[in-house]
């Protein structure tokens, strides 16, 4: 009975499974999906070596110095890093004197009360705030941007597919749009308001090109000069940083990890092997 | 029960023996995992994966204990706090990235151990009860593994508890009202945060329940073997303790390899960028995707694309989802083959890879976009899924013709020695 009853409904469900896959598959073939802006020019993010991938990868410090300055000085205009405070700019080489003085003088400055009056107030950062965006909130933010709002960049590398690579690809990939797409897709043109870069998903974005020239950032001297691409390189890799602060750490503590569990599967082993000795098994 | 020739608990210490007198609980694990627990001598390495699962369950109790200590269950401030848990909690990023790789781990130890049970035909009598509550485990580790990725309250876990819960809407009349009740509202919120952290926190006890229950029915029988040629004498066997310990401590130390490769070298392959993203009810991920360990019931829900009459295809999906592991409880009585093992089922065995790569393929197009080709591979690799165990297998154990079964395990290990 039990295997009758099974036969009746695995027919049903195979058999409607069946019909649902010639269904779609003779919709699929007839008439294939056809390509869209989108699939023919988005492109995956460039090949680019950081020093943090790989298994002992470690963060360069004076990249990650760099990397803070150009958001310091272009990214922090629209964006916050609400996860990271001005003190944990120590850990990538800032003196406690240095973290003072750069939250003394963000612009961005931290909502609070007069404790005079009780009215509203706003006050200098200090090295345990965490890294205000410029809006007081949401709406704001939008007002500002053409409805657009810049997210917040704490976690940013860790929240796209591969993170840094595809952080570095869009802010070096602005270009005009192709010809070739406009030609083939006019209706995909650039809507106004929005900037064409092949690495971001829907091929337009509302962010301008943050880094448009070479020296726009100065690097002090003996740094490598501040080309778009190495600006770009270096934001990425602060952006890394911030999303994942932990990693140094992460990579120490897994090679002790692993040659302990190394040293120890070894010993269960040879115990195992003489325990089973005289045990054909 | 046990076979005759177990050994007996008999302590010499004298504080073990007032003990034993009173509350006989060294006498119960001496005979559940200690020497008074005969196995039999010829288990593979595929009998590993039950102690590591039973590890594996543990691990995700002792760092989520911890976790829960810094974690705030409110929809305002959950995801800031997973965030401090990363950055501001001694060793907080190394329990967080445990807890939720060893939530991958404890679903790769445990398909290996259903499947090895699939292959050996340890479902069949006298061990379906075995089965059944290894089933009941499998069904609640689902529930409380969904519920957790809920809780850091990202774009995943928001829409994933949108899409899940929403499959209880696609049951006619009630449906609605049901997602409502299960969410505390119309859409995921503080209160379906709060009772799935409640739940997500209660369910892994009720595991260690049902797994006390587990281990209780396999010791009624015993343990199977890879001949599926049940123990007749003494020599058969070898004691659990020292013979399993040993083998079960070197095959932890390869789990905890794995395990630490994947946790300190890759903690976030498995995941999903978008959970790095705070949940937004304004904004719909391009691709909703549960957890990998998810993909092929996913691949199932979405294979069906048209309605059937009156039923609408969304509540047909729901329905094969459930079914695809509900009828894995009828499989002691689908396949009736007096052979358990597939060693000794030449056309069992061929199906039997089969179903691995089908279930492979399904896993894959769960984890793909909701597209054609995708949809149409689903269809066939689904359409596979429910004609194995509902029409072949019952087939094959009729129609097949076994090999001949060794006259004892001790025979067969000495014919392999040979």
């Amino acid at each position: 009975m039990v295997r009758l009853i099974a036969a009746i409904v695995g027919l049903f469900f195979s058999g409607w499974l069946l019909v649902s896959a010639v269904l779609g598959g003779t919709a699929y073939i007839s008439e294939p999906p056809a390509a869209t802006a989108e699939s023919l020019f988005h492109k995956h993010p460039k090949e680019v070596e950081f020093s943090f991938e790989g298994p002992l990868g470690k963060y360069d410090r004076a990249q990650l110095q760099r990397g803070f300055q150009v958001y310091k000085e272009v990214c922090s205009a629209c964006h916050g890093l609400a996860q990271v405070a001005f003190r944990d700019l120590q850990q990538i080489g800032y003196s406690e004197g240095a973290v003072k003085k750069i939250a003394a003088d963000w612009p961005n400055q931290i909502a609070s009360i007069d404790p005079a009056t009780g009215e509203a107030a706003t006050r200098k950062a200090l090295p345990t705030d965490k890294i205000a965006g410029p809006y007081p909130n949401d709406v704001a933010a939008r007002a500002a941007n053409n409805n657009a709002l810049p997210p917040d960049l704490s976690l940013i590398a860790k929240a796209r597919h591969e993170g840094p690579a595809y952080l570095y690809s869009l802010l070096s990939g602005y270009e005009a749009q192709p010809a070739e797409l406009l030609k083939q897709f006019p209706e995909a043109k650039t809507p106004n308001g929005l900037h064409y870069n092949p690495y971001f998903a829907t091929l337009n974005l509302a962010m301008p090109q943050p880094l448009t020239s070479d020296g726009q950032v100065t690097y002090a001297d003996g740094n490598p000069k501040p080309t778009v691409d190495q600006m770009s390189k270096d934001v990425a890799a602060f952006l890394t940083w911030a999303a994942e602060p932990k990693l140094e750490n992460r990579h120490r503590t897994g090679l002790g990890v692993l040659i302990f569990l190394l040293m120890a599967t070894g010993l269960a082993f040879m115990s195992y092997k003489s325990i089973w000795a005289d045990k054909k098994h | 029960m046990s076979f005759p020739w177990a050994k007996e608990y008999k302590p010499q210490n004298p504080v073990m023996q007032w003990l034993d007198s009173r509350l006989p609980l060294p006498r119960f694990v001496f005979n559940a995992v200690g020497a008074g627990y005969p196995v039999p001598r010829n288990l593979n390495y595929f009998w590993n994966f039950g102690v590591l699962s039973g590890a594996a369950l543990g691990i995700q109790i002792i760092t989520g204990i911890i976790l829960a200590m810094h974690f705030a269950a409110n929809g305002a401030i959950a995801f800031d706090s997973v965030e401090h848990i990363m950055r501001d909690v001694n060793s907080g990023w190394l329990l967080r990235y445990a807890h939720a790789n060893g939530a991958s781990m404890f679903f790769i130890v445990v398909y290996l151990h259903i499947f090895r049970g699939l292959f050996y035909g340890s479902y069949k009598a006298p061990r379906e009860m075995v089965w059944l509550l290894g089933l009941v485990i499998f069904l609640l580790m689902m529930a409380t593994a969904f519920m957790g990725y809920v809780l850091p309250w990202g774009q995943m876990s928001f829409w994933g508890a949108k899409v899940i819960t929403g499959l209880f809407g696609a049951i006619p009349l009630v449906g609605e009202p049901i997602q409502t009740w299960l969410l505390g509202g119309f859409a995921p919120d503080n209160a379906a945060l709060n009772r799935f952290f409640s739940l997500h926190y209660l369910l892994p006890f009720v595991i260690a329940g049902v797994i006390i229950l587990h281990i209780w029915a396999l010791h009624i029988p015993g343990s199977s073997n890879p001949t599926g040629v049940e123990v007749k004498s003494e020599q058969d066997t070898v004691p659990f303790h020292p013979y399993y310990t040993a083998k079960d401590g070197f095959g932890l130390g390869v789990f905890l390899i794995v395990f630490a490769i994947l946790l300190f070298f890759a903690p976030n392959y498995l995941g999903h960028p978008d959970n790095y993203i705070p949940a937004n009810p304004m904004s719909t991920p391009a691709h909703i995707v549960p957890e990998w360990y998810f993909w092929p019931f996913y691949a199932i829900l979405r294979a069906f694309t048209v309605d059937f009459l009156f039923i609408p295809a969304k509540l047909l999906g729901v329905i094969a989802m459930f079914a695809s592991i509900l009828l894995l409880f009828f499989l002691p009585w689908l396949d009736n083959s007096p052979v358990r093992s597939g060693h000794y089922r030449p056309l069992f065995r061929q199906f039997f890879w089969v179903l691995c790569v089908d279930v492979l393929i399904l896993g894959y197009c769960g984890g793909a976009p909701a597209a054609e080709p995708f949809v149409m591979i689903s269809q066939v690799a689904a359409a596979y899924y429910f004609a194995h165990f509902l029409i072949i297998l019952p087939i094959i154990s009729k129609i097949e013709k076994p090999a001949p079964l060794p006259a004892s395990i001790t025979e067969a290990v000495l014919a392999k020695q040979a």
